[in-house]
């Protein structure tokens, strides 16, 4: 194919025939955007159009954009191609892209996951010929349990933390993973305390979703009224002065790279929990197989490897180098990847 | 098996030694006897020897779970660990449950078996433990338990649930038990012990000294020693026997054969704590040199006589049978200095006396750790004259005092992945260094390996540029455009065959990117060779 629909470029992943861009990483006139993480929806394009609920996300991000919010299915047409947003599950507002052109159909995942998080509108597989998938967590080695196990976990956490005087600090990135602990935190242990990055994006959420209550962390807030109650804090929190007013505290981070015992030990904190936004190796897999592509395109993540074992499997898979950074920003958001 | 991998599922999951200790103690309250003994075992590395290899292990793995065997070793060069790669990339069910002392029971005949009754054992376990028992099952078959329990923790832990002294503690776990045949009786609470013939001491360790000496307040209280660079070993006399322990709590007296000449010399009830250091041509060679010894379970004639070995004396932990450690260090060395003095001149006897100096000034004791290199020592050991010998790594008598690192600047030229979290960065790295060809021709000659000494941050920018500029990759790794200099530091460095540098360096790793430094500015590989000793 000699122009393919959509084609790897330095400024991100363009259809010249519509001259639109998804979600690229350097400024243009019109881009499509996937979801709200900052990896995939930079600063300084001309115009943004995502799903409606992914509006108040970057508008709240970004400040005065021109922006303009679709539904799920919607379908809108530029110069002959037709684009549809679908529900990626990753996190609230975030879309699969579809992109058809005279028959010919492409979907970019952005970033997703399968299973259900109660909190996203979940994943609905979308029939292409060509599928641009992530694969952050692409290694057999990654293999998420069910969700209820893992909140059991949480909640058990923080009761025997509770039970010693101890206050719970839980990191997750402000965006989706707060979110979605929050939903399924158990409020008769305590109360939820909130890091105020992680409560701009709640009262952003809160627009369109109902979140469970919450306490903003001021300056007023006394170390006594946070013994025995649970604090979500971005990890860029982690290590910082402002966790000197919750001694005597347990750390816990929420996140796919958890289940690595390693990596769990180099973040130094007392706890990891393994809760991703991301599909495991299974779910890569079951994704794949849903759209019926032949064709699949690999950016971040284990991206070599996971698509040699595509190709393996005789699917016409490739990898291309994209500047998405998965969960890894999730994880070291210190460096200006984290909501503020 | 369930309680024993709880338990390391929970000194897994804190950073905190005192929830470990906690976790630890109460385990020794509930496990059975034998449970405990094998945990005890486990955790001071006395693992039975490995039933099955890991290249089968491996095949078995990627078999069980389904995956080709390139995506299992992919995984398992991400991952890190081969028993944590295989409870990862296994699913099972919990369906066995047997104790701790019957799977090992189960495990360690198995090494005379056929291939496939080994594997159906171990598949059938795989597959019917948890995830963390999945771990420690395979842990068990491939050794190698790193999970922040110290030999001091255990101790601690164990003496919290028994009521015994931790130093007596310390003392009874050490030396050469199996626990096959030892009940915890035996080897925990029985007061009068009869085998502690072979037994050494638990070491005195040194914690590196970071402050200013000055600080240790008045020089003429402190005596300095070279620190050697060989393996710290104590060597017992007892009953007309000659036992050699590592630090590493082995009995490696089969591998240093020279040590039995000094039962002629050195009376039974003597306890030498010093450095076995490598000694060819009558002088101290290199921790390459030593590690030639390191490696042979029995030594060949031709060896012994190219890299004979010596043992540099520390201190006197025994002497006529009575325990010195608590005398102070000054009364110990004169007792070591009259046993040692009429046997160091004779050089057919393996045994030497480490100086010590005592030093007006503070910058006296600098200059002395300033001619380190030229002695082949690290440094200075800095120890207190009226210390006793503590048991373990203790804080305030005795300071390591090492010389500063040799640096060099070198170029970045190959790149592979980093473990576990940063198993999507490129953080490991190779070096390089100038080298002019016989033909005139500026070649990069690769001279060191390192992955640390980088913040998070830096490293992602060194990652993001790999990316970009990637010449190209075999397998993991990937070569890059030669643009980056780094200062590369190393402990020391000795002349090698095995290396194409023809130069083997000693802990190398980053000090800092020289981003002020263009490539023409790189040391070579002479430059290098200057600072070999
Ligand atoms: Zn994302
Ligand atoms: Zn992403």
């Amino acid at each position: 194919m000699e122009n393919p629909l959509l084609a790897f470029t330095d400024k991100g992943i363009y259809c010249e025939q519509a001259g639109v861009y998804l979600d690229p990483w350097k400024p243009v006139d019109k881009a499509i955007i996937s979801h709200g993480h900052a990896d995939h929806s930079r600063w300084g394009h001309g115009r943004y159009i995502t799903h409606e609920r992914n509006v108040p996300i970057i508008e709240h991000r970004l400040g005065n954009i021109h922006s303009t919010g679709v539904s799920w299915g919607e379908s809108f047409t530029v110069n002959g191609v037709r684009f549809s947003l679908h529900p990626a599950g990753h996190i609230p507002g975030s879309s699969q892209i579809r992109v058809e052109y005279k028959g010919e159909v492409w979907v970019f995942s952005g970033d997703y996951k399968t299973g259900d998080d109660g909190l996203s509108t979940p994943y609905e597989p979308v029939r292409c010929h060509a599928f641009i998938t992530e694969c952050t967590f692409g290694l057999p080695a990654f293999k998420w349990r069910p969700q209820e196990e893992v909140f059991r976990d949480i909640n058990e956490w923080w009761a025997e933390n509770r039970s010693e005087g101890k206050t719970s600090i839980l990191f997750g990135y402000s965006l989706g993973k707060a979110q979605r602990l929050l939903k399924h935190l158990d409020t008769s242990i305590g109360k939820v305390y909130t890091h105020a990055a992680i409560e701009n994006m709640n009262e952003v959420i809160r627009t369109f979703l109902p979140l469970p209550e919450t306490s903003r962390i001021t300056k007023e807030t006394q170390r006594d009224e946070l013994r025995g109650h649970l604090v979500l804090a971005p990890p860029s929190a982690h290590g910082s002065p402002w966790l000197r007013k919750m001694v005597p505290y347990e750390t816990a981070t929420a996140s796919g790279w958890m289940a690595f015992r390693g990596a769990r030990r180099r973040r130094a904190v007392d706890r990891g929990f393994v809760l991703s936004d991301h599909c495991d190796w299974a779910g890569l897999l079951e994704s794949i197989e849903a759209t019926g592509a032949t064709r699949v395109i690999c950016t971040h993540g284990y991206s070599d490897i996971f698509s040699r074992f595509l190709r393996e499997k005789g699917l016409d898979a490739r990898t291309e180098e994209t500047q998405y950074e998965g969960e890894l920003a999730e994880m070291n958001s210190t460096e200006g990847a984290e909501i503020t | 098996m369930k309680d024993f991998a709880q338990l390391i599922r929970k000194l897994d999951s804190t950073n905190k030694t005192s929830v470990k200790v906690k976790a630890l103690a109460s385990y020794f309250n509930l496990a059975s006897d034998r449970d405990k003994v094998w945990t005890i075992a486990i955790l001071s590395h006395r693992r039975p020897s490995r039933p099955v290899n890991t290249t089968l292990l491996r095949q078995w793995a990627s078999e069980v779970a389904g995956v080709p065997h390139w995506l299992f070793e992919e995984s398992y060069h991400i991952v890190g660990d081969l028993a944590e790669t295989i409870a990862l990339v296994v699913s099972g069910k919990k369906e066995i449950d047997k104790p701790l002392a019957q799977v090992l029971d189960e495990l360690i005949p198995l090494k005379k078996r056929s291939e496939e009754e080994k594997k159906n054992y171990v598949v059938e376990h795989w597959l019917g433990f948890s995830f963390y028992e999945r771990f420690v099952f395979t842990k068990l078959i491939t050794g190698g338990f790193r999970i922040g329990i110290s030999q001091k923790l255990m101790t601690r832990s164990l003496s919290l649930a028994t009521g015994i002294d931790e130093d007596i503690l310390a003392y009874k776990l050490m030396g050469d038990w199996d626990p096959n045949t030892i009940s915890f009786q035996e080897l925990v609470l029985e007061k009068n012990k009869t085998d502690l013939l072979s037994k050494p001491y638990p070491f005195y360790l040194a914690y590196a000294l970071e402050d200013e000496p000055e600080n240790l307040g008045d020089p003429s209280e402190w005596l300095a020693e070279h620190k050697w660079d060989g393996i710290r070993s104590q060597v017992i006399f007892r009953n007309d026997e000659v036992f050699v322990w590592s630090r590493g709590e082995e009995l490696v007296t089969d591998k240093y054969p020279e040590f039995s000449l000094l039962l002629e010399h050195i009376p039974n009830g003597t306890v030498i704590d010093g450095e076995i250091l490598p000694y060819p041509k009558n002088s101290i060679g290199t921790f390459n040199d030593l590690q030639k010894r390191i490696g042979r379970k029995t030594v060949s004639k031709a060896l012994l006589k190219k890299i004979p070995v010596i043992l540099m004396a520390y201190d006197l932990l025994e002497w006529e049978g009575v325990d010195l450690r608590e005398q102070p260090f000054e009364e110990r060395r004169k007792k070591l200095e009259v046993l040692a003095e009429p046997l160091v001149p004779d050089s057919s006897i393996p045994l030497y006396l480490s100086g010590t100096m005592g030093f007006e000034h503070w910058s006296d004791f600098a200059a002395e750790r300033d001619r380190a290199r030229e002695k082949k020592s690290e440094g200075l050991m800095l120890k207190r004259k009226d210390s006793p010998y503590r048991v373990g790594r203790k804080k305030g008598d005795w300071w390591k005092w090492k010389v500063d690192p040799l640096t060099i600047d070198a170029v970045l030229t190959y790149a592979m992945r980093g473990h576990g979290r940063r198993s999507n960065l490129f953080t490991d790295y190779t070096f390089g260094l100038w080298n002019t060809t016989e033909d005139g021709e500026r070649e990069l000659v690769t001279f060191a390996k390192a992955y640390s000494g980088l913040t998070d941050a830096e490293f992602r920018k060194v990652d993001a540029w790999i990316k970009k500029n990637t010449l190209e990759r075999f397998g993991p790794v990937r070569s890059v455009t030669p643009y980056h200099v780094f200062e590369i530091a190393f402990e020391g460095l000795a002349p090698s065959g095995r290396h194409k540098s023809g130069v083997a360096t000693r802990f190398p790793r980053i000090l800092r990117w020289r981003t002020d430094k263009s490539i023409e500015e790189a040391n070579t590989l002479d430059d290098l060779k200057k600072l070999i000793p």
